[in-house]
């Protein structure tokens, strides 16, 4: 029933796509293929299903419910997502987040990518050396280095107002400040990748385009622009894919730091969701937030691959 | 070829619904998916099979913390009671509710649990999770506790009228100073050291001396940041004008009331006038351990637990003090500390944890030995003075003569874990940001009221 | 012309070079930091003008920190980071192989699914997730970390992208040898995707031993917490005591900055994701 139903709705036009995806194979090939790919993905996607996707369709379902610790408390409708347009805190929550996404994406990509090529020309050992100190922060830890960065950020014995002679001056506690103090500490746990990933890239760059256009009498600049930049633009798309991740997941910096304070000054969706469920037990509120940035964020991240794939 | 896809969605769709259905389930019926330890418990306080509870306590005197003395009272209490195997988690107050929260939806809980009724009763105890232990409760304990005070029994009680929490010890919270260096500038002359009281306008006096004598890097904080310590600057705020935290009824939140707005306008003036400092991403504990470093000359967040945890760092002699208030009479916070029941359907655990409670607070030997870990005074008025004979006598005297400045107990009224939020975000909108304080008050009210 | 570009070249490598070192010490500070913060005294710390270096080191900290189950936090981040890099390896490694070399119904939803998913952050499904562990009575155990962190579709994109490098004639060859599938997966593909499952593997390892919200949501005891945790915790508990806390983020950070020097060929070697086209 299903199976004729659907034949009959798909439009042509969508079969004789599917037809070209699966050009020169035979139907028996196709199915023989089908299964062997489900059992290779299998192993994954039970992973991927069972602790991504269902938590992910319960999210949903929580949305439109009052829920709390004690557990559900009734239908709430479309309450929660109501509420989410007329909190001021989401609202903030939200610019605070596009703030950090819209900084540290483009600074940590254009950055590691100066430093990537700069370190590139460079004999090997100093070369490795400056890879080497630009991935510590990575390696040391986020919660280390979070708890470091609080103490030198310290009002009164902290490391920054001691050079400064600023003693008192509460970094973190000032909503003017405190957001750019996560911005930059999030900035040096995650450009360590990048530089890594641009050093190999530009190592791969085939040398005999450069050459060819040297000779042509190209400034460096112009040998960048035109011959290595599209050379290294898969890098760059995947140097995107990872920062924009880790700023959203810039959790524990927050947690540690200021606790999105102050005033929710450094509050993101992302800590105002957990803030919600733990802090003010609002389960059906924290999920119908979960839901509405699941949303955005598939978008920007499928968006973000499209752009980047038409670019290519 | 379509169906192929359709299938797969289907499937897909199917496989999640199933889950959901089996998650549904399963957060219904997890109190019993806990298996028992053995299953001869079903018979429920039976002594001859064994069985294993968790205690969880967050940081009360010597209860929890670092430096925990939990090993000494199971010995005793297995002394008694081999059968019965205690395990515990020290928890602290930044993360503490979260663990719990993460237990209660994980299913995790512990069997135990010590803290104070606005957790037990009006959040945990609210939400259905906790054991009634009005059995607990025996016409003795309660009269013994009625004679101490009668807002004690009540803040054990929900609104249902069940007892989630056992108390063991209480105390109020009070403020310190740092006497050499109040001696120093010159401020010892503002206060009541007899009494441990000043007036609104000496405090204003002292602080101000305290900065002109520039002894400190800073005259006091107050903290604005954290979870914890909330007591210490409702106290302040509550006492400079003498308003009140909540109605009579504890139903409405009254910080918004002419006199609290009075006194959050003073405080943010001194604020100004350098005479204190607001730190945002200050919690209780970071302004404890400017004042135990002598960096701040008075610490809001003072109580007898306190002054031991912090007695092998501070230099000097920290004197406490209650709150000051306009007409020179303090209504400080009590604290009440005491044990709960998580609800997870094995009652030979919920018998065990009664006995472990029983025999903590209610033995002859052990309660008064159970007080005095915890650094605070007895709710049993049969206990007398615990603390007499002990080296800690002189020391714990100053802080009973501040039991009479005992308030009201108003945290009881609902909506208390939100409201703790929220009061932090109104200081700091008022004394960072310098945002209007009654509009401030006013927001925080009307998101605080139950 | 030339010349002048040279010229250029010479000031602005010197300028590169000043910036390089400046940021050098800037990144490696707080390591050196934590290092040197974790054996002064409280008086030290709490004093108004910095120490540059412990004039007077003590070992009080570390006797503090290890009246904690501190070696036990870090034997658990270990299990917890290496079986989530195993599985992950693993899981990715087959299911980037297939959804980059063969042909099958659905790959198209199931590829777009896995991209829309991979920048989800845990917060959004943290109470599902609780109670997901609550029926699997996981509650409260390493596994409870691991999972999730399997189930990140990261992994998968980023094998599916490096798979895509494998010469279909390999596969075909194999074919006609009478190979199976799993035969030709572990004898043909799985050398040639060699070094990007050990990219993955090594973010991986990085990204689980980092992920301080799923280690602080699922765990609740200390018996099981991670470093990261007993660090947090240790904050919690002691607040501004910076030289007890620094002896704790000392010992989180100090194994793993070891085997990253050891090895520090393989961490920044990094994938070429040049030869990939998407």
């Amino acid at each position: 029933m299903a199976q004729k139903s659907a034949q009959r709705s798909a439009p042509a036009r969508v079969k004789a796509e599917k037809r070209s995806e699966f050009s020169g194979m035979s139907r028996a090939l196709v199915r023989r293929e089908t299964i062997s790919a489900y059992l290779f993905l299998l192993p994954s996607l039970i992973f991927f299903v069972g602790f991504v996707l269902v938590p992910m369709g319960i999210c949903l379902v929580y949305s439109f419910l009052k829920m709390g610790i004690a557990g559900v408390d009734g239908f709430a409708g479309f309450d929660n997502y109501i509420r989410m347009f007329q909190d001021k805190v989401f609202i903030k929550g939200f610019w605070n987040t596009v703030l950090i996404v819209v900084v540290s994406v483009p600074a940590v990509t254009a950055f590691s990518l100066w430093v990537g090529s700069a370190i590139y020309p460079m004999r090997a050992g100093l070369r490795s050396f400056f890879r080497c100190v630009f991935y510590m922060p990575v390696v040391t830890g986020t919660v280390a280095v979070t708890v470091v960065w609080k103490w030198m950020f310290s009002p009164y014995n902290g490391l920054i107002n001691q050079i400064t002679g600023n003693i008192g001056f509460d970094w973190l506690g000032n909503s003017k400040t405190a957001i750019w103090c996560i911005i930059l500490i999030l900035f040096t746990t995650t450009i360590g990748q990048p530089i890594v990933l641009y050093v190999a890239a530009l190592g791969n760059v085939d040398q005999s385009l450069v050459e060819a256009a040297q000779v042509d009498g190209a400034t460096k600049l112009q040998v960048f622009w035109k011959i290595k930049w599209p050379q290294i633009m898969p890098t760059t798309l995947y140097v995107l894919v990872i920062t924009t991740i880790n700023s959203f997941q810039c959790f524990a910096l927050i947690q540690l730091l200021t606790r999105g304070g102050p005033n929710y000054a450094t509050s993101t969706i992302m800590y105002y969701i957990f803030d919600m469920a733990y802090n003010y037990q609002d389960f059906g509120y924290a999920n119908a937030m979960g839901v509405v940035l699941a949303i955005v964020i598939a978008i920007f991240s499928a968006l973000q691959f499209k752009l980047a794939k038409t670019d290519d | 070829m379509k169906k192929w896809n359709k299938a797969m969605a289907l499937a897909l769709a199917a496989g999640m619904s199933l889950s959901l259905v089996a998650c549904g389930g399963g957060t219904g019926s997890t109190p019993s998916s806990n298996p028992s330890q053995s299953g001869g418990n079903e018979g429920g306080g039976s002594t001859a099979s064994e069985v294993e509870i968790k205690l969880w306590t967050y940081p009360i005197g010597s209860w929890g913390g670092s430096e925990s003395k939990l090993d000494d009272i199971i010995a005793s209490f297995n002394a008694v009671h081999p059968e019965i195997k205690v395990t515990y988690e020290t928890l602290d107050y930044q993360n503490g509710d979260n663990q719990v929260t993460s237990a209660i939806t994980s299913g995790g809980t512990p069997d135990i649990i010590m803290e104070g009724p606005e957790r037990l009763v009006s959040n945990w105890g609210a939400a259905g999770k906790m054991v009634d232990l009005s059995d607990l409760w025996t016409e003795e304990a309660t009269a013994d506790i009625s004679a101490t005070s009668e807002a004690v029994v009540n803040a054990c009680k929900g609104t249902d009228g069940k007892y989630y929490e056992y108390p063991l010890c209480m105390t109020t919270h009070c403020m310190a100073i740092n006497y050499e260096l109040f001696e120093q500038a010159g401020a010892l002359q503002y206060l009541d050291l007899e009494n441990r009281t000043w007036t609104t306008d000496n405090f204003v006096k002292a602080m101000e001396t305290i900065r002109d004598s520039g002894l400190a890097p800073v005259p006091g904080i107050v903290y604005c940041g954290g979870t914890g310590g909330d007591q210490g600057t409702r106290a302040l705020v509550n006492n400079l004008y003498s308003g009140t935290y909540t109605n009579a009824d504890h139903t409405e939140y009254t910080a918004n009331s002419p006199e609290n707005v009075k006194a959050l306008t003073l405080l943010k003036s001194m604020v100004d006038s350098q005479a204190l400092n607001a730190n945002a991403s200050f919690v209780a504990a970071d302004e404890l351990q400017q004042f135990a470093n002598g960096t701040a000359a008075v610490t809001f967040c003072w109580n007898a637990s306190n002054e031991s945890q912090y007695a092998s760092q501070v230099q000097f002699t920290p004197y406490a003090m209650a709150f000051p208030s306009d007409d020179g009479v303090p209504e400080l916070c009590g604290g009440i500390w005491g044990f709960g029941i998580f609800d997870n359907g094995d009652q030979a655990k919920i018998d065990a944890a009664k006995t472990f409670i029983q025999f903590v607070c209610d033995d002859k030997k052990q309660g008064p030995e159970s007080v005095r870990l915890t650094g605070f005074f007895p709710v049993r008025s049969s206990f007398g003075n615990v603390y007499e004979g002990t080296d800690q006598a002189e020391r714990m005297a100053g802080f009973q003569s501040m039991m009479p400045y005992l308030g009201d107990y108003y945290n009881v009224i609902g909506n208390w874990t939100a409201q703790r939020n929220n009061w932090f975000n109104m200081l700091t909108q008022i004394l960072i940001n310098g945002e209007d304080p009654q509009t401030a008050a006013d927001a925080f009210v009307e998101a605080s009221n139950p | 012309m030339n010349n002048k570009a040279m010229g250029q070249s010479l000031g602005y490598r010197i300028f590169a070079i000043i910036i390089l070192i400046l940021l050098a010490v800037f990144f490696f500070f707080p390591l050196y930091w934590i290092i040197t913060g974790s054996f002064k005294d409280a008086i030290t710390i709490n004093a108004r003008q910095p120490q540059w270096f412990p004039l007077a080191p003590t070992l009080d900290n570390y006797v503090k920190l290890f009246k904690q189950p501190a070696i036990q936090w870090l034997i658990n981040t270990i299990i917890m980071a290496v079986g989530a890099m195993a599985l992950t390896c693993l899981t990715a490694s087959l299911a980037g192989y297939a959804l980059a070399k063969k042909r099958f119904y659905g790959k198209k939803v199931l590829f777009t699914l896995l991209v829309c998913a991979m920048a989800l952050p845990k917060q959004v499904i943290v109470i599902p997730l609780l109670q997901e562990m609550s029926v699997l009575n996981l509650n409260n155990s390493l596994l409870a970390v691991i999972l999730p962190t399997v189930g990140w579709p990261f992994g998968v994109f980023l094998m599916k992208q490096f798979s895509e490098t494998i010469p279909t004639e390999l596969m075909e060859a194999a074919r006609v040898d009478g190979a199976g599938e799993l035969r030709t997966f572990f004898s043909v593909i799985l050398p040639i995707i060699k070094p990007g499952i050990g990219a993955l593997a090594i973010f991986t390892f990085v990204n689980s031993w980092n992920d301080y919200f799923l280690q602080l949501i699922m765990l609740q005891e200390k018996a099981v917490f991670t470093i990261s945790l007993g660090i947090a915790r240790l904050q919690g508990e002691v607040s501004s005591d910076f030289g007890l806390i620094m002896a704790g983020a000392a010992v989180a950070a100090i194994p793993i900055v070891v085997v990253f020097l050891a090895f520090q060929k393989y961490f920044t070697q990094g994938i070429t994701m040049g030869a990939v086209k998407g």
